[in-house]
């Protein structure tokens, strides 16, 4: 009698395995598969135990009392960081243009003389705007996979919206790409390099997809793997700047 | 009459926040519960949940009303959680010092009641839980909380990490053998 494997009794304990009527019956008659599968059961049961500390019963008012302000259109940091997303699309392609310089900004610095004292201090400081820049590119790009990774199946989608803000990424992912390549930063150049086919997919297709489109589009990305790693190239970024500014005087590349 | 997901939502998508203040109330507590499972970290799991409301405000219109609001505002979460756990993964040895403190099993083991010996052991039992979820990989933790304690299913995993079904399932598995390998000699002990 062939024995069950570890991953068939995993699958069937969580319920997701094919054919759990036939794997009942072989427990009922496999002694030594039951054993297994009552040890698996053992040490997920001791998973169990461990604690989730118990929030109040106000906790969600307390959560929205220092939610609530963040959420507020003033001068506020909530403001400037919702801004950015409440814009008309026109305004998306003006930021497209203001990456531009920035990174043109960047890369002419690099050429540019400059007294040697200040070349150093210079130099950071177009690294954390070029990271600030770049974690916001991959912030946006990552929102536009997630909503389209998160669209309903089985069902039409008018995708106009992201097509737009796919169109306006693609630009200034191209002058990223070619910046962090320029810089010898091969991980970020490497994921902007996977993420600019995507993009042009997105903005040069349809805008009203069929379910059957959808469902290939979403394939597309999750094939690929490129969500995941704009997420993590992304935090990596995120973690570079915040230490470039936390640590004005080192590199943190 | 209390106001259902599907109406708060729409109530805050034309600018009510009277309404997206009854969401916020009605679900902080469940996406605190996943953020500590995911984390480890009560601070950590406080900043997640802030985080997770100020993306879901800002993706409101994007939501698909025929869905589930408390399923997505699972996945806004984990993708939060993820963020942070990789943020702190790289952070300074002095503060990873300083949150393994604030973890100790110890200090939320009940005063009265059980014997000394068996207050040890069951301390001894959190810590290596919570040890052994920390060696997880992100993708292995995430699809096993997701999985074991929010009972959600390999479909939505996959589509919460953005990867294949049989990947999303291949690291539920994977976490269970992990896990397996470093709990079972507590099993048979105990």
């Amino acid at each position: 009698m062939n024995h069950l494997t570890e991953e068939q009794l995993v699958l069937y304990y969580y319920g997701e395995v094919d054919g759990s009527a036939g794997v009942r019956e072989h427990l009922d008659a496999c002694e030594a598969c039951r054993g297994e599968y009552a040890n698996l059961q053992r040490v997920l049961n001791i998973v169990d135990a461990a604690p989730v500390p118990e929030r109040a019963a106000n906790y969600g008012a307390q959560v929205w009392r220092r939610l609530e302000p963040r959420l507020r259109p003033r001068g506020s940091f909530g403001a400037r960081w919702l801004a950015p997303l409440w814009w008309p699309i026109r305004h998306w392609a003006a930021a497209a243009a203001m990456a531009a310089l920035l990174v043109a900004a960047f890369v002419a610095g690099r050429y540019y003389p400059k007294p040697s004292s200040q070349m150093a201090s210079a130099g950071q400081v177009r690294e954390r705007i070029l990271l600030v820049a770049v974690g916001d590119h991959l912030e946006r790009s990552q929102m536009v996979l997630v909503e389209l990774v998160n669209a309903r199946p089985g069902q039409a989608l008018d995708i106009s919206s992201e097509q737009e803000r796919a169109g306006d990424l693609v630009a200034a992912n191209r002058l990223y790409r070619q910046t962090a390549a320029r810089a010898g930063d091969a991980s970020v150049a490497g994921v902007l390099d996977d993420l600019e086919p995507v993009l042009l997919e997105i903005a040069n297709g349809p805008a009203h997809l069929t379910p059957e489109e959808v469902k290939k589009l979403r394939q597309r990305i999750e094939g690929d793997g490129i969500l995941f790693k704009v997420r993590v190239v992304g935090s990596t970024v995120r973690h570079r700047e915040e230490r470039a500014a936390a640590n004005p005087g080192q590199k943190s590349l | 009459m209390e106001l259902t997901d599907s109406v708060a939502v729409a109530q805050a998508r034309d600018g009510d926040s009277g309404a997206f203040r009854v969401l916020v109330e009605r679900h902080s507590r469940n996406l605190f519960r996943l953020a500590y499972r995911m984390t480890g970290h009560q601070e950590d799991a406080e900043d997640v949940v802030q985080e997770t409301f100020m993306r879901a405000y800002r993706q409101l219109a994007k939501f698909d009303q025929r869905a589930s609001f408390g399923t997505w505002l699972y996945r806004i979460a984990a993708n939060c959680s993820l963020d942070l756990i990789r943020a702190r993964k790289r952070r300074s040895e002095n503060q990873e010092s300083a949150e393994e403190g604030a973890l100790d099993p110890m200090q939320s083991v009940p005063d009265a009641g059980p014997t000394p010996e068996r207050l040890a052991l069951s301390g001894e039992v959190e810590r290596r839980v919570a040890g052994a979820l920390n060696d997880l990989s992100e993708m292995e933790r995430t699809a096993f909380v997701l999985r074991h304690y929010e009972g959600m299913c390999i479909e939505d995993i996959s589509r919460t990490l953005g990867v294949q079904p049989n990947a999303a399932k291949h690291s539920v598995f994977r976490a269970v053998q992990k896990l397996r390998r470093e709990l079972e000699p507590l099993v048979s002990n105990a």
